[in-house]
C-alpha cells in the first residue's frame, strides 16, 4: 500500500512525530511505500537541524534525516507554516533577508499543494497529531 | 468537471475542524489547507465538531487578542466551489447555538449522520 503521512506536532512536546516515525519505519519494513511525509503546524519544527537533545534521548530530527537517506523518503515542510515558525532553507533565508538557515538534511520546503497531492496519490493519508 | 483534468484523480476530501478559532493556530491553518486544496478540483467537504463550531459564529471580535479575525474567509469558500459544510447538531446545542448564529449556510447533521459522512470519504484531514 502507498501511504501519505501528515505530522502536525513538533518534536518532544508531543508524541505525534515519534509515532509517525515508528509507523513509517514499520510500513517500510512490511514492504509498503511512503509517498511523502508532510510536516504542518508545529510539525515543521521536526525539520530544524539545530536541535541538540540530551545524549541519552532519541534525536528525533536526525532520525528522520537518516530514515530519509536510507529509504529516499520525501520529507516536505510546509512553507507557510515554516515561515511563521522560523524554519528556513538557504534560498528562503536569502529571499526573506535572514542571516541563517536551519533546515535538516533530507527535508525540503514546499507548499500545501504537496499535502493535497499526497492525499490524491496515496492509498491512505494518515494524520499524526493532537 | 474533474474528468477533464487529465491525470488527476477526484477524491472525496473532508476537513474536520474540532477546535475553537482562536487560542491555537489549528483552525486558521486548517482553512489555509482548504483554500489551497480547492485548486485541485477534488470533492471537498468541511465538518465542524465540538468547539470547532465556534469558528463559524457571527460577530467575532478579535481586536483585544491582537489576532486576525478570519471568519469572513468562510464566506469566500463558495467562490472556491466549497459548499458542503456539515455542522454537528449536538455540538451546536451543547453550546447554546443554532444555525442562525453562523456566518455561512451549513447543513446541520447529528453525530450519527456525521459518522456516515466520514465513512464516505477518501481522505480525512483532522485539525
Amino acid at each position: 500500500m502507498k501511504f501519505g503521512i501528515l505530522v502536525n506536532e513538533g518534536p518532544y512536546t508531543h508524541e505525534a512525530s515519534d509515532t509517525a516515525y515508528q509507523f513509517v519505519k514499520a510500513a517500510l519494513a512490511k514492504g509498503h511505500e511512503i509517498y511523502r511525509v508532510f510536516f504542518y503546524h508545529d510539525g515543521v519544527n521536526n525539520g530544524t537541524r539545530l536541535t541538540v537533545p540530551p545524549q541519552d534521548d532519541r534525536n528525533i530530527v536526525k532520525r528522520w534525516s537518516e530514515l530519509a537517506a536510507e529509504h529516499k523518503l520525501d520529507l516536505v515542510v510546509c512553507i507557510a507554516a515554516a515561515q511563521r515558525r522560523g524554519l528556513m532553507d538557504k534560498s528562503e533565508a536569502k529571499r526573506n533577508g535572514k542571516d541563517a538557515d536551519n533546515i535538516a538534511p533530507g527535508f525540503r520546503i514546499s507548499g500545501l499543494g504537496q499535502l493535497i497531492e499526497a492525499g490524491i496519490q496515496s492509498d491512505r493519508l494518515v494524520v499524526f497529531g493532537d | 468537471m474533474t474528468e477533464e483534468n487529465a491525470g488527476s484523480v477526484a477524491k472525496r476530501f473532508l476537513y474536520v475542524n474540532r477546535r475553537a478559532p482562536y487560542g491555537t493556530l489549528y483552525a486558521l491553518e486548517s482553512l489555509e489547507v482548504v483554500l489551497i486544496g480547492a485548486a485541485f478540483e477534488q470533492d471537498v467537504s468541511l465538518a465542524f465538531l465540538g468547539d470547532g463550531v465556534y469558528q463559524l459564529t457571527k460577530g467575532q471580535d478579535t481586536k483585544a487578542l491582537e489576532v486576525k479575525n478570519f471568519s469572513p474567509a468562510f464566506r469566500a469558500l463558495e467562490d472556491y466551489d466549497v459548499t458542503k459544510l456539515y455542522v454537528e447538531k449536538e455540538a451546536l446545542e451543547a453550546r447554546g447555538l443554532s444555525e442562525s448564529d453562523l456566518v455561512v449556510p451549513v447543513e446541520v447533521v447529528d453525530a450519527e449522520r456525521m459518522a456516515e459522512i466520514m465513512e464516505a470519504q477518501d481522505v480525512i484531514l483532522s485539525f
